[in-house]
């Protein structure tokens, strides 16, 4: 039954994104990206990867789409003319295309108990958290803690992109021409003029800010961490830009305090590794933070999730500002 | 009991998925724009308060159904507030509510 389902869902994907690719209409296309990551989402989740689907459902349906909406605002809604080596690319996808189904073949079946991913390091991780760390959700202890360093390297690829997307934001203009004129046009104004629009989002962003910081705090114990509830929380305060306009959104959170929520993440990171070293232990062995390991533990991943959300959601609403603020390329 | 229960719970999530069957032909074969919406808005509303309420009846009076509830209840505040946003946004961007067959331009595909 969850084989076939999978199955269908997997169909769905692969129409998806034959539209998405077909279209014409760029805004065609980003719609049908986030049904993409919706559905690959579900598909996660019927695999038991309720942490991936929470991230694929909050990054790619949700704050993704807004971002290509805002590019595509600043950009065309069409897609210009294809380029005339239409026959090369179809030769290069068709032999990757065969490359892979080749690859496939190497694979274990679905489900395999003696897959290599079963019996590996995977069976090690859930003896060893119970005793060692001492959380219910192992995804959390293999990512915070036994692969804190990949962890370490996602946070500064995300705080890099956001510090690079910036950069190429506010690279040909000056600071001051960047801003739109304050002429008090619609999109200035959000949906303050639009009652029920603006009721609902009020009404609804304190809910997600909720949302978004029980999924960061109850990532020990349940599908969650920074990652997501980083995203969750970006999404609300887009969501407040989106009915009381950027203005009033920027008033609230200035811009300098999102490259300081950026910086302070990867840096709390970063310190709680080099605290491990202080205490006597080694980087991003939270063991020696307290007298007790497993306390240690818990403290050290509350810790580096924390930052890990602080560098998230600082820098989507880092691009997401970037963006609203562009008037033109 | 459950047995009973059981039975309603699958007459529910039936009902939900014809409802949400019905909502997808009628967004596909409706005419226009504003009949099309009003037919996927059934998706949202009947169809999830049916088939979230089969889940809840197969839950049981846990937390999941707490849960069912909670979600229920934002889907049937934001799905109502989307579409009227689609409608209001269809109307500002000047497509006119006329009733028959409308000429193909209107919708964008």
């Amino acid at each position: 039954m969850t084989v076939l389902f999978s199955v269908f869902l997997l169909t769905l994907l692969v129409i998806t994104a034959i539209a998405a690719v077909q279209s014409r209409n760029l805004f065609v296309s980003v719609m049908l990206l986030g049904i993409f990551s919706l559905l690959i989402a579900a598909n996660f989740l019927l695999l038991d990867a309720a942490d991936v689907a929470l991230t694929e459902a909050a990054v790619g349906a949700g704050i993704s789409t807004v971002l290509f909406l805002g590019a595509l605002a600043l950009t065309f809604e069409r897609e210009h003319r294809p380029t005339p080596h239409r026959w090369l690319s179809l030769a290069v996808v068709f032999a990757a295309t065969l490359v892979v189904l080749y690859a496939t073949f190497d694979k274990p079946k679905f489900g395999d108990p003696g897959a290599p991913v079963q019996v590996h390091v995977a069976p090690w991780y859930i003896e060893k958290t119970p005793e060692v760390i001492d959380v219910p959700n192992i995804v959390t202890a293999v990512l915070a803690s036994f692969r804190g360093y990949d962890t370490l390297g996602e946070v500064f690829v995300v705080f890099t992109a956001g510090i690079g997307v910036l950069f190429l934001l506010s690279a040909s203009h000056g600071h001051a021409a960047q801003r739109r004129p304050d002429n008090g046009d619609e999109s200035k104004i959000g949906l303050r003029n639009d009652l029920i629009p603006r009721v609902v989002g009020r009404l609804l962003v304190p809910f997600i800010l909720l949302f978004g910081l029980y999924v960061q705090f109850h990532g020990d114990y349940g599908p969650g961490g920074g990652f997501q509830a980083g995203a969750l929380i970006a999404a609300a305060v887009i969501l407040f830009a989106l009915v009381e306009g950027e203005e009033r959104t920027l008033e609230a959170i200035p811009r300098g305090a999102l490259l300081a929520l950026m910086v302070s993440g990867a840096m709390l990171y970063g310190l709680v590794g080099v605290a491990g070293i202080f205490l006597g232990g080694e980087f991003l062995n939270y063991s020696v933070l307290a007298d007790d390991p497993i306390a240690g533990q818990h403290l050290g991943i509350i810790l580096i999730e924390a930052g890990v959300g602080l560098t998230v959601t600082g820098v989507l609403l880092s691009i997401f500002h970037a963006f609203a603020a562009r008037d033109r390329f | 009991m459950q047995a009973v229960l059981d039975i309603i719970s699958w007459l529910l999530l039936t009902a939900g998925g014809a409802f949400v069957l019905v909502g997808g032909i009628g967004a596909l074969r409706m005419p226009n724009l504003y009949t099309r919406m009003h037919a996927a808005s059934v998706t949202d509303t009947v169809g999830a308060i049916l088939v979230l309420g089969g889940i809840m009846l197969q839950a049981g009076l846990t937390l999941a159904t707490i849960k069912l509830a909670a979600i229920l209840l934002f889907l049937l505040i934001t799905s109502p507030t989307a579409s009227y946003a689609l409608a209001n946004a269809a109307m500002i961007a000047g497509v006119k509510p006329e009733a028959g067959r409308a000429p193909d331009t209107e919708h964008d595909s």
